[in-house]
């Protein structure tokens, strides 16, 4: 079995740690074993380790949680590492994102380059979409507060729809 | 294709440039991350998809217009040293010289634009210029991003913005950065305070070489921490506005160190000096904490102007993995401390006795500059 680190040399060094009711298992040479400062296995926080290599064998303790079917990212993982797996994650996990982008950003659109590829109007277009669609899960769920807020939004970005249409 | 002893050799274009505010600011960066719509993000994908990736951006990279005759390596190939020169030098970070397998770093001519691939995401580029000039910087690196931009569609969304490994990278993807000298606001023990009131509105101050490094030689980043919701203009306006308040702090503060302990400015230059042009054995810290006394001394006209470009030059020429490479072979941290002196003091040779009568000059009565002895 090849080292989890540098994928070069064979692994001597098994850890497996749980963390909140999760099973990580990972495997190193003694080289990284000792550049990783595994003396101590209690002493160092496995998914650290896992960031930034992707290749830690977890076993799945949540059958039924969110998995990104792009690349195999799950909710826990995530959680975790603080990373996403790949673009197509977003889709899967963005949305209960807002409370941890609030956190990080000024706000949680974005308004800044707009890639050629991408095309202003298309990506108004879809945006409307989601916002709509998100309005009608917020009334479902009876959040009234954020269904305003979304109703607002979907106005002003109708109107600037709109006047781009006509001119 | 550059070599990399072609790379060593040559000086980067912000060190030969003097850019505004050159007294204060060393340099500003852009950053920018950019990832392809499908692949796993570099720390999530295996060895194989990273090599796969590698092997899809790196012809493109290379053949963007700026990179001309450029220097492209993969990582692998490139020892410890000689990636830790490329850290030391800004132009590949301490994570990516970390990583193995899959990696590479292409650098044009003067090192103007670097150019990572997978990194933490599969692009990071960098734009680096002299001096206080973010926009400018902005503005190469956002021509290279559209360019690039043509023949990779990057994945991007309408909400987040660049689709980035890590949540606090979406939006524009861009974190814009200037390196500040500030002795006098350190010295004046202002410089924390300076630190908290710019983190408060959301700009990270770190040291020499970014997050967790301590701020040697007085030398501090400030850079945006939000990369989400705002334009870059805006955040770049936001940035530079912030920056040109600290270079103010930093000017009255140096005005005001010269107006009421002229003495403490003319010592520290002083031993600083006698230091860097006559010790034999010198730790890194020491060294930088002298150079930028030097580096003061020039501003304040104690030594010649023309003399700020060398002391860059030495921050560079004394950090670790220079020396090393200089002396073509690996060094013990002793070995280092005597090398790094001989290298200082040879630098310095040409070096003139510091003028200590620019620092007295406003101090005193009508006396003027010939009542010093
Ligand atoms: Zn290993
Ligand atoms: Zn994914």
């Amino acid at each position: 079995m090849k080292c989890d680190v540098c994928d070069e040399n064979t692994a001597t060094v098994f850890l497996t740690q749980i963390v909140k009711g999760d099973m990580q298992k990972i495997n190193l040479c003694e080289h990284c074993a000792k550049e990783k400062g595994v003396t101590d296995p209690t002493g160092f926080a496995l998914a650290d380790m896992l960031l930034g290599f992707g290749h830690g064998e977890r076993v799945e303790t949540h059958p039924q949680e969110k998995t990104c079917r792009a690349c195999g990212m799950t909710q826990t993982t995530f959680r975790k590492t603080g990373r996403l797996g790949c673009a197509r994650c977003y889709s899967v996990f963005g949305e209960g994102m807002d409370g941890l982008l609030k956190a990080m950003h000024t706000k949680v659109c974005h308004t800044g380059k707009v890639p050629a590829h991408a095309g202003q109007l298309k990506a108004e277009e879809d945006l409307l979409a989601r916002l709509r669609s998100e309005l009608d899960a917020a009334v479902g769920e009876e959040h009234f507060e954020e269904a305003a807020r979304l109703k607002i939004e979907i106005n002003s970005l109708e109107k600037k729809l709109r006047s781009r249409v006509s001119v | 294709m550059m070599k990399f002893t072609t790379l060593l050799r040559r000086r980067p274009e912000w060190m030969e440039h003097d850019g505004p505010c050159r007294d204060i600011v060393l340099t500003s960066r852009i950053r920018l991350a950019r990832n392809l719509d499908g692949p796993p993000f570099p720390g999530w994908a295996k060895k194989e998809n990273r090599v796969e990736i590698m092997e899809q951006l790196r012809p493109r990279v290379e053949s963007l217009s700026v990179m001309k005759d450029c220097f492209s390596e993969d990582l692998a190939n490139l020892d410890a040293i000689k990636k830790q020169v490329l850290v030391e030098k800004h132009l590949i970070s301490r994570e990516q010289a970390a990583k193995s397998g899959g990696c590479a770093a292409v650098i044009n001519r003067d090192q103007s634009y670097s150019i990572m691939i997978n990194e933490e995401d599969h692009l990071r580029m960098q734009s680096i210029r002299s001096g206080l000039d973010l926009t400018a910087a902005h503005a190469g690196l956002d021509r290279l991003d559209t360019e690039l931009e043509d023949q990779v569609p990057f994945a991007w969304d309408r909400r987040f913005g660049y689709l980035t490994a890590c949540p606090t990278n979406l939006g524009t993807g861009m974190r814009a950065s200037a390196m500040l000298h500030l002795p006098a606001l350190v010295l004046c023990d202002q410089v924390t305070s300076i630190i908290n009131a710019a983190n408060k509105i959301g700009l990270a101050v770190r040291g020499l070489y970014g997050e967790g490094t301590e701020a040697l030689s007085n030398l501090f980043q400030v850079s945006n921490q939000r990369t989400l919701g705002d334009s870059e203009a805006e955040i770049l306006a936001r940035l530079e506005k912030v920056i040109r308040q600290i270079i103010t702090h930093e000017r009255n503060a140096r005005r005001k160190l010269l107006e009421d302990n002229p003495q403490k400015v003319c010592d520290n230059i002083g031993r600083a000096y006698a230091a860097l042009r006559f010790a034999h054995i010198m730790e890194s810290k020491e060294a930088l904490t002298h150079l930028s006394m030097l580096r003061l001394g020039t501003d304040v006209g104690v030594f010649p102007a023309a003399e700020t470009k060398l002391i860059d030059t030495l921050l560079l020429e004394i950090q670790p993995a220079h020396l090393q490479i200089a002396s073509q072979r690996k060094l013990t941290a002793e070995e280092r401390d005597i090398l790094r002196a001989e290298t200082l003091r040879r630098r310095l040779t040409h070096l003139p006795e510091p003028d200590m009568r620019a620092c007295q000059e406003s101090d005193g009565p009508a006396g003027g500059p010939d009542v010093v002895i």
